[in-house]
């Protein structure tokens, strides 16, 4: 099928599995699988501008379906979402700065490159070590087999990195916010450097940055999983239609490829939505821990071979 | 309990395939109606153009769920 807004030839049916599977892992973590989407693109020979654009596009209206089941399930903390949208828009102003600011100094490509592995990394072992340490303390706690039990139970969240939260969530700098949904009171200092580094990231590393966003949620602000992952969708709905609309303007985006990748994506998004109802948090947390793995790779690859996605 | 389970799955594959077809339907009506439109939008008025963008997927998103919803409601009714 021919695209000629980005002037590309791709298989139909190839976007629409390629949507579908980034559609259940954005419903089930949280995220915008833009480390999936743009190499895929990249793949089929659409243009980088293009790659990056139109994947922010998808990732608008995959989000806005993901988000809408979570807030019917209630995992959706509008006023967190509200405050880290602003956060996230100004961060991603830094880091798209600090591109720029790289590219005139003629070495973006191998910092943000290295960055890109030592957070991937960073992360991925820090949650496997936290979700295998807290599985392990519940351990037998929660050993209830009923169905219907398991599916409520699922909900209640633990993490051994929980006193390290409590202190953070302790540190009374004025103005605190109460936020009934997640069952925390904060500092907005403190919801505002969580949103601010995220979008540092997502300018700098590109994507929505949820790899980063919603560990952040859980780990700093004290979220429970499930309402990180709907709180974290909902605020990829806003900063990625920021994305979305800044990339269009400068001609990055093929919206019949978006629209056709969407396809895929909203049912794989529901079924990402409602199969995270079956798991707890620690679950979720451990199962997250390889795709920042498989953001690593795909960098380390590009490093080594010298071939650009 | 578990008939409770199967129940609210079989609904849930019911609104799900009923979904896709819409999706597909809007895809393939964008295509053929707003396929050399959005073209030329996106080569002389990039401005009009990335609002259309928004609002096209994120009407794919949004209206596309509700009247899922609704045909869904519909359906099932002479079902009960």
């Amino acid at each position: 099928m021919f695209f000629p807004i980005s002037n590309s030839h791709i298989n139909p049916v190839y976007l629409v599995v390629v949507g579908f599977v980034i559609g259940i892992l954005g419903g089930f973590f949280g995220v915008g699988g833009s480390f999936i989407a743009g190499p895929a693109l990249r793949l089929m020979g659409v243009d980088w501008n293009y790659a990056v654009g139109t994947d922010l596009a998808h990732i608008v209206g995959k989000s806005i379906v993901a988000a809408r089941k979570h807030r019917t399930l209630g995992n959706v903390d509008l006023k967190l979402g509200m405050i880290m949208a602003l956060g996230t828009i100004a961060g991603a102003e830094g880091g798209a700065q600090l591109i720029q600011a790289l590219k005139r100094a003629g070495n973006v490509n191998s910092v943000v490159s290295w960055v890109a592995i030592v957070v991937y990394l960073g992360i991925s072992i820090f949650m496997f070590w936290e979700s295998y340490a807290t599985l392990r303390l519940h351990k037998g706690r929660s050993r209830r087999t009923v169905s219907d039990v398991k599916v409520v139970e699922s909900k209640a969240d633990h993490s051994a990195f929980g006193p390290v939260t409590k202190k953070i969530q302790r540190m009374k700098i004025w103005p605190m916010i109460s936020l009934p949904t997640s069952g925390i009171q904060i500092s907005l200092w403190i919801i505002l450097v969580v949103a601010v580094v995220g979008g540092f990231f997502s300018g700098f590393l590109g994507g929505g940055a949820g790899y980063i966003r919603m560990p952040s949620m859980v780990y700093v602000l004290g979220v429970p999983t499930h309402l990180a992952v709907g709180t974290d969708l909902f605020e990829i709905v806003i900063s990625a239609s920021y994305g979305t609309f800044t990339h269009a303007i400068k001609g990055n985006v093929d919206i019949l490829i978006a629209l056709v990748m969407h396809t895929g994506a909203v049912i794989g998004a529901q079924i990402g939505v409602v199969a995270t109802q079956y798991f707890a948090g620690p679950k979720i947390r451990l199962a997250f821990v390889p795709l920042p793995l498989i953001g690593a790779a795909i960098v380390i690859y590009t490093l080594v071979t010298g071939h650009k996605f | 309990m578990k008939q409770d389970a199967a129940r609210s799955l079989r609904a849930f594959a019911a609104e799900l395939a009923i979904y896709a077809v819409l999706v597909t339907g809007y895809f393939f009506l964008v295509l053929h109606v707003l396929g050399n439109w959005l073209y030329q939008l996106e080569t002389q008025h990039r401005v009009p153009y990335a609002v259309v963008a928004i609002l096209l997927i994120a009407g794919q998103a949004v209206v596309l769920d509700a009247v899922t919803t609704v045909l869904f409601r519909l359906l099932r009714r002479p079902w009960r």
